[in-house]
């Protein structure tokens, strides 16, 4: 279990010197540098070309790189162009408000989702199946910015029940954590209906019954937990992508989040920020998926002797 | 003539498709008796698993009576049925989806006995856990072991030790061999005998293997499309039978003995639908000896011999 977690670490080298020298590179592809906008308006020439050797951006890309990674050796994601901040603080002061952000969504949506999801599983083909799938297929479809207005114009224009953006009070998270809950509810009802209703059909079901084992128990304690490798996944993965940053979602409700973090600096073109951001935002989620894949084997113990065995392969099912 | 832990009368399961009704389970009648193994034999989709399912209400009835001790199971409700449970447990078929893969052997045979509040101490539930699997042959390291750690035979061992927690009475072997290597067939059916001997079960034995039932059960009744067509004690049965499709049945059980070549009664063409039958002889169409005559209603059982039922207009 320990060589798998460590061997599953090591990986997260390659994949950060991938993921960094592609941003690197796109960045610097892109037309217009960040000395356009940090030079006033009236320099010359000579001013430009100073502030470009300044910056570092007479050498070539390979060396910038080059350096820019031996800092990252030492602990230094570098400096932001715009803010001269470091770029490790800028994103560690933005990552509580994703965190409370995503966690609130998700929280929500695991606590609506799943019991609809076994609801409309158990009552297969039934009015309450249908309708959950129908509200479920809707909750899917729906971008989020334009949910996140509609939401906007109903409790804040109309009803004036809600601030329409910004930070601070328990008001403030609400429209953002339904905007950002909705898709993932629908998308894990309808994940937890179709693999409670492969449980469902099990065997082992049957014996359960047989067993005299009360139904309301046979749901929750045999199918739910047989039925919750997929759950885990979706949730796995959603949460990953949330801690990223919602950027739309943060955009629309203006949410000082990483996600907004990421969406100004790549208009700056602010290249340290926006490398260092994603660099983050890789470890958080390999970290994450991790945790869902480590978690698998607290679940389902034909995982776990996978992981013993083999030291820790890809676990096929 | 002792009394029948167990009586079957005029059970009929349908179930609704969309292409009409499906009689998996049609008038079927029949009555066990303490102590006794009564086999039910028939090709797939006959409707031998439903029977087994129906009686246990694992799936409801469409009609008839399912006597048990006298008591009519068939119109208990959910909460009463629950109780009747620990008198009647079943064997499944395939052990390798029938036991929960998230649970320890431990757990799956222990979760009876806790549900029903057989005992209640925690020493003694482990105790008669141990004492489960020791009479079900299996070894007392296996208790913390997961289904998927164990071969087909231990696993059917503790699908069998799971059944017996309860101590019921009776029990539906669900084909509980068939999906097992055959040197270990024999295991299990030497377990469920001794089993039967030494607590005085009575078994409902589903197979479709005719030389497993000939081994196993004192009375045979032979299905075909929902229907029992010939049921008589297990000798007379294989010294006698009657109904064309037994004598089929049987004319493919192969002989162990060299140069014996018995002639094969071959069966043309596929079982009938099930799905809304006409009311005549179900058989009919793959019976040699039908005739025009046969064309009439659907005949139930007569009695032809000693305990020998056969339905059959040309008996």
């Amino acid at each position: 279990m320990y060589r798998y977690v460590i061997k599953r670490l090591l990986m997260l080298i390659p994949v950060i010197i991938g993921i960094s020298f592609l941003v690197y590179f796109v960045i610097d592809l892109a037309p217009g540098d960040i000395i356009s906008q940090i030079a006033p308006e009236d320099a010359t020439i000579e001013e430009i070309q100073e502030l470009r050797e300044e910056y570092g951006f007479n050498k070539p890309i390979l060396v910038r790189y080059g350096e820019y990674m031996a800092g990252m050796l030492h602990g230094d994601l570098g400096t932001s162009y715009i803010t001269g901040e470091p770029v490790f603080q800028s994103y560690m002061k933005r990552l509580p408000n994703t965190l409370m952000l995503a966690f609130a969504s998700i929280f929500v949506s695991v606590m609506i989702s799943i019991p609809l999801g076994i609801l409309s599983a158990v009552h297969q083909g039934t009015w309450r199946d249908n309708i959950t799938m129908v509200v479920a297929l809707l909750g899917l479809s729906m971008p989020n910015f334009w949910l996140g207005l509609l939401l906007i114009i109903l409790f804040s224009l109309n009803l004036g029940l809600l601030p329409s953006g910004g930070y601070g009070t328990f008001a403030h998270i609400i429209l953002p954590a339904i905007t950002v809950g909705t898709g993932l509810t629908a998308m894990l009802t309808r994940t937890t209906r179709s693999s409670m209703l492969d449980v469902i059909r099990q065997d082992y079901l049957r014996t359960a019954r047989s067993k005299g084992v009360p139904e309301k128990k046979v749901i929750n304690k045999h199918a739910l937990k047989n039925a919750l490798i997929p759950i885990i996944t979706v949730v796995g993965t959603q949460l990953a992508s949330c801690l990223g940053g919602a950027i739309i979602t943060e955009t629309v409700f203006s949410w000082p989040g990483v996600g907004r973090l990421i969406l100004d600096s790549v208009n700056s073109r602010d290249i340290p920020m926006v490398t260092g951001c994603i660099i983050m935002k890789t470890i958080t989620i390999s970290v994450i998926l991790l945790c869902v894949d480590l978690l698998y084997a607290v679940v389902d113990p034909r995982i776990k002797a996978q992981y013993a065995t083999r030291g820790g392969k890809a676990h096929g099912r | 003539m002792s009394h029948p832990i167990l009586e079957v009368q005029d059970l009929k399961k349908y179930f609704k498709t969309p292409r009409g009704t499906l009689h998996a389970v049609d008038g079927v009648s029949l009555r066990i008796e303490k102590g006794k193994t009564l086999g039910i034999v028939g090709e797939s989709g006959c409707g031998k698993s439903t029977i087994g399912r129906v009686i246990l209400r694992l799936l409801e009835p469409t009609s008839g009576q399912i006597l048990f001790n006298g008591t009519d199971i068939a119109r208990l409700k959910k909460a009463q049925m629950r109780g009747m449970r620990k008198e009647m447990q079943m064997i499944f078929q395939d052990p390798f989806s029938s036991l929960d893969p998230r649970k320890t052997i431990n757990h799956i045979i222990r979760e009876p006995i806790v549900e029903y509040g057989i005992i209640k101490d925690k020493k003694q539930i482990e105790k008669r856990v141990l004492e489960l699997m020791e009479t079900v042959g299996l070894a007392e390291r296996l208790i913390n072991t997961y289904p998927h750690e164990l071969d087909g035979g231990r696993r059917q061992r503790v699908g069998i030790a799971r059944a017996l927690a309860m101590e019921p009475k009776f029990i539906v072997c669900d084909e509980p061999v068939s999906a097992l290597d055959v040197s270990i067939q024999a295991q299990i059916l030497n377990l469920l005998k001794k089993l039967q001997r030494e607590m005085g079960l009575t078994y409902i034995f589903i197979t479709h293997d005719l030389s497993v039932v000939n081994y196993f059960a004192d009375e045979i009744a032979v299905m075909y499309l929902g229907k029992l067509v010939e049921k008589a004690p297990s000798e007379e049965l294989f010294a006698n039978p009657s109904h064309p499709y037994t004598k089929a049945l049987l004319s493919a059980i192969p002989v162990p003995e060299i140069g014996q070549r018995p002639e094969r009664i071959l069966l043309k063409g596929e079982i009938s639908s099930p799905i809304d039958p006409p009311d005549q002889c179900r058989f009919m169409k793959r019976c040699a000896r039908a005739e025009e005559s046969c064309k009439r209603e659907c005949l139930g059982l007569r009695e032809i011999g000693e305990g020998h039922f056969v339905a059959c207009w040309k008996i």
